[in-house]
């Protein structure tokens, strides 16, 4: 247990503010770094500065105790180190097989064409390795989020990294493809790699490392050996005091009120009979597999998506072919998986940002002339009910944000429409603990204050904090719901996973089927 | 070792930080294109004294107007992150008819193997309005009308078939041109209305230099300034500005431009915006087209061919507008248009053949929009800090 590569005071600044404040670590072979702290403190830019995207200020890298200064992520790649980021970084145009070949595809022959038998065959073999049975010419467009994420850990394996770095790898993977990347991790762990693991999974990150680096706002503020760290010591490290409670209490019940109601919702493949009804000042979650139809029933009913028999009411009034224009006009709110490509404007301001919902209620006269001091105003003041944190929204894009900041934006721009009912997908993914309190008390607000609230999430301890209660998703169909006495997560996962004969049938009868199947 | 080096750094960063901030905000300053084409003009003007005299400035600004109204249309269609590539046929075509319902007299010799001749449309006494006095306000709404048809076309075929832009423009681009050389089988067609012609020539404000021997100055002498030219483009420049920047529809081409999914989700109605500035692109196109014809006095089948589309997206790109839509201003694309029209006069005042003339161009170009990249690079980092 060497030390593999080792960073000696490093410090990196952009236009004056520290991102890295003199961080000395010591990654060391076959052992697991767990590297956590909220958005912003720093993990980035220190991963950035190993990959040599970035170059530090001051400080320096040894790598096997000789000088290690990359200039370019190829000479990280080429010094053996590799990176599983957070956003995928495949060519979803290009098949499993090109992409894990694409800095060098094997050659044969006089002509010097791909040897394309052999990279499927030795893409058959990588993949089997991190349990995915796919066709290796199979494109990645059509592989789901957790299977490409597994894609890019063989494209690390066939790359023969020695230290492979996984930023947030486990938020779009579905339980069981966690515990086989959990799995595969032990595996290269025990092979000699050196690995560190960054998430804001805190859970996770006790079991599976050997060391934990704290870092907040560009320090490293704890080092020490995983056993010396309780959950609670590690949140209260990451923002510098302690969270008595991970989820703020709920300040009102819900009523039994119907505010919206989906009745017997089909789409061949995708979803089957689903019905539910959500109620004003309710928090319902909605659990499921990746895969299980969760998201796709959303975007049906929120009007992305078609289907094909079914009806969706908004207080008793039914909306015929469901369109995002229709849903707003009924202040339904849809808060998407994806914030970059379906949320937000990266490179627009925040001010118009929060206001494109919104725009026509600041717009006056034949052309609609946007009175731009009442929207701004308008603008600035959701903002501030949401604690932003940001420089001047009129001018700020919504890219220079962080993860957790750039959800609030998403969801200011739909508060501004003042909808009754909020659908929210994902709406905590890939944000820090600190944020993530924030935004479920803005979710306790919004039902409190009568709107109904429907939120999907692969987290089931945020839905159990959170919710009053859940359905679980499986295959298409509605195959669990419990009220919030009946909350247990074993309960709930063993629905989602269809090993269940406690829950109570939804909708119909007959939709269990013989549980084991998935295993 | 260390120590030595990062102290050399320190005293060329320090020396290099006031030099390099300058250069930087320079570079980021809304106003970088007229800067530079200031500079430039200035710089050239040394060079051949030509470039500075009233007479030339005179004539540069009225090459100026029709490509501006042309170029701030082509803006609207980048910002959505498409192209129109119909603009030019759209104006030769809509020249042609417009000189059909305008044209006092028109020549047998020439037309007589139209498919319009000797009907009402193309007869020896002129065009279909030949002796009205409404023949001018009616040929130029018939323009109008026709280039925001053809606008309205380009963007329905777009938007309900999801076609490429690019695709659907270079047809309606061929289809419209073919169409204008076949009805006047590639003649130009004269006899042209006095109105219409004094809306090319005819000057409101004009300006004379000099010294005042005679009680008459030679009509040579008098330089126009303020043209109908200049007021027609100017005013659309002022209305595409505050459209752009302050209207519900000026948002929303921003939005969709930037990311179409995202609009869509936000409850924007893309298929209707996206049409719209395709049809303005069409009547904007149909303005310049009746600036062009009445400067020409004909209705010419090929106006708007050559290299006029360069032109104009060269002039949309060298004034900051991105061709992957989300971004641009209708101020850079009149320093862009500006920067264009004097880069022109510079290289003809050269006397470079017009090979090289097209051959610069290009290279200008590819420069404006690598310093475009830099620029966004740079506004993203000062983001971030």
């Amino acid at each position: 247990m060497t030390a593999f590569l080792e960073l000696q005071d490093l410090t990196k600044s952009f236009y004056g503010i520290a991102a890295v404040k003199g961080v000395s670590l010591n990654i060391k072979t076959g052992q697991t770094l767990g590297l956590i702290g909220q958005n912003g403190a720093g993990k980035s830019t220190l991963m950035n500065l190993i990959g040599g995207v970035v170059h530090p200020d001051s400080g320096e890298m040894r790598l096997t105790e000789k000088l290690y200064a990359p200039r370019t992520p190829a000479d990280a790649q080429r010094a053996g180190i590799a990176f599983i980021h957070q956003e995928l970084n495949l060519f979803t145009n290009l098949t499993i097989a090109e992409n894990i070949f694409i800095t060098g595809f094997p050659r044969k022959g006089v002509l010097g064409s791909i040897d394309t038998a052999k990279i499927k065959s030795l893409t058959r073999d990588l993949l089997a390795s991190v349990g995915l049975q796919l066709d290796p010419s199979t494109n990645v467009d059509r592989i789901s989020p957790g299977e490409r994420q597994l894609v890019e850990i063989a494209k690390a394996l066939y790359q023969d990294a020695s230290l492979i770095i996984f930023d947030e790898p486990t938020t779009s993977l579905t339980a069981r493809e966690t515990e086989r990347l959990f799995a595969i991790m032990n595996q290269l762990r025990q092979q000699g790699k050196g690995l560190v693991y960054i998430s804001h999974i805190l859970g996770d990150v006790k079991k599976l490392a050997d060391e934990i680096a704290i870092m907040r706002d560009g320090e490293l503020v704890a080092y020490e050996p995983a056993s010396a760290f309780s959950i609670q010591r590690m949140i209260a490290q990451m923002v510098g005091r302690s969270i008595e409670q991970l989820y703020p209490p709920r300040t009102a019940a819900p009523t039994n009120m119907p505010l919206l109601a989906v009745e017997g919702v089909n789409a061949a493949g995708i979803v089957k009979e689903i019905s539910f009804t959500l109620h004003k000042g309710e928090v319902l979650g909605l659990f499921g597999l990746m895969g299980s139809g969760r998201t796709e029933l959303a975007r049906m009913i929120f009007g992305i998506d078609a289907f094909e028999r079914g009806n969706i009411r908004v207080e008793g009034e039914s909306i015929t072919s469901p369109s995002p224009r229709k849903s707003i006009r009924h202040k339904i709110a849809f808060v998407t998986e994806n914030r970059r490509e379906e949320g937000l404007l990266m490179s627009i301001d925040i001010a118009n940002n929060i206001s494109l919902v919104s725009l026509l209620d600041f717009a006056g006269g034949l052309i609609s002339v946007i009175d731009q001091r009442e929207m701004t105003a308008a603008a600035q003041q959701t903002a501030q009910v949401l604690q932003l944190k940001s420089g001047d929204i009129r001018y700020q894009h919504a890219k220079a944000l962080s993860g957790g900041n750039q959800q609030k934006v998403v969801i200011a721009k739909w508060l501004l429409s003042e909808p009754m009912i909020f659908i929210m997908d994902e709406p905590t993914r890939g944000i820090d603990v600190g944020a993530k309190y924030e935004i479920y008390t803005i979710i306790d607000r919004l039902a409190s204050e009568g709107s109904g609230v429907l939120i999907i999430s692969s987290e089931l301890d945020e839905l159990i904090g959170l919710c009053d209660r859940i359905l679980v998703m499986s295959r298409g169909e509605i195959y669990g719901e419990f009220s919030r006495e009946q909350f247990q997560e074993e309960t709930i996962l063993r629905a989602a996973f269809r090993q269940d004969d406690t829950a109570i049938p939804h909708n119909h009868d007959g939709v269990r089927e013989e549980a084991g199947k998935q295993d | 070792m260390t120590t030595l080096d990062q102290r050399q750094r320190a005293k060329t960063t320090s020396s290099d930080s006031s030099v390099k901030r300058f250069a930087q905000s320079f570079l980021l300053s809304d106003y970088f294109v007229l800067y530079l084409t200031l500079i430039f003009f200035v710089t050239a003007a040394v060079f051949f004294p030509t470039l500075g005299t009233p007479g030339n400035i005179s004539n540069q600004l009225q090459n100026m107007w029709p490509l501006l109204a042309i170029a701030i249309s082509q803006t609207f269609v980048l910002i959505l992150g498409g192209i129109d590539l119909s603009v030019g046929s759209t104006m030769g075509f809509t020249s042609v008819v417009g000189a059909i319902v305008m044209a006092q007299t028109l020549d047998p010799s020439f037309f007589d193997r139209s498919p319009l001749w000797g009907t009402i449309f193309m007869r020896p006494e002129g065009g279909i309005m030949a002796g009205s006095e409404w023949a001018t306000l009616v040929g130029i709404l018939v323009m109008l009308a026709l280039g925001t048809l053809i606008g309205f076309l380009n963007g329905f075929a777009i938007t309900r078939f999801n076609l490429a832009p690019f695709m659907v423009t270079l047809v309606s681009s061929t289809f419209f041109a073919g169409f204008a050389l076949w009805l006047t089988q590639s003649r130009n067609i004269s006899g042209l209305p006095e109105a219409f012609l004094t809306l090319g020539k005819g000057d409101i404000i004009s300006i004379y230099l000099g010294p005042k021997l005679t009680s008459d100055i030679a009509r040579r002498d008098i330089l126009p300034f303020i043209t109908y030219p200049f007021v027609i483009s100017v005013g659309l420049a002022i209305a595409a500005q505050f459209l752009l920047s302050r209207t519900v529809f000026g948002r929303r081409m921003f939005s969709i431009g930037t990311n179409r999914r995202a609009s869509e989700i936000s409850g924007i109605p893309s298929r209707s915006v996206i049409t719209r500035v395709y049809m303005l692109s069409g009547f904007c196109a149909a303005v310049a087209s009746v600036m062009y014809s009445a400067r020409l006095g004909i209705g010419q089948p090929s106006l708007g061919g050559g290299n006029l589309l360069l032109d104009i997206i060269g002039a949309a790109v060298i004034g900051g507008t991105s061709l992957f839509g989300g971004k641009g201003s209708v101020r850079g694309t009149f320093f862009g248009v500006a920067f264009f029209v004097l880069l022109l006069n510079i290289l003809n005042a050269m006397r470079l053949s017009p090979f090289v003339i097209d051959a610069v161009k290009g290279v200008i170009i590819l420069l404006a929009a690598l310093i475009d990249i830099t620029r966004t690079r740079l506004i993203n980092r000062e983001q971030r800090s």
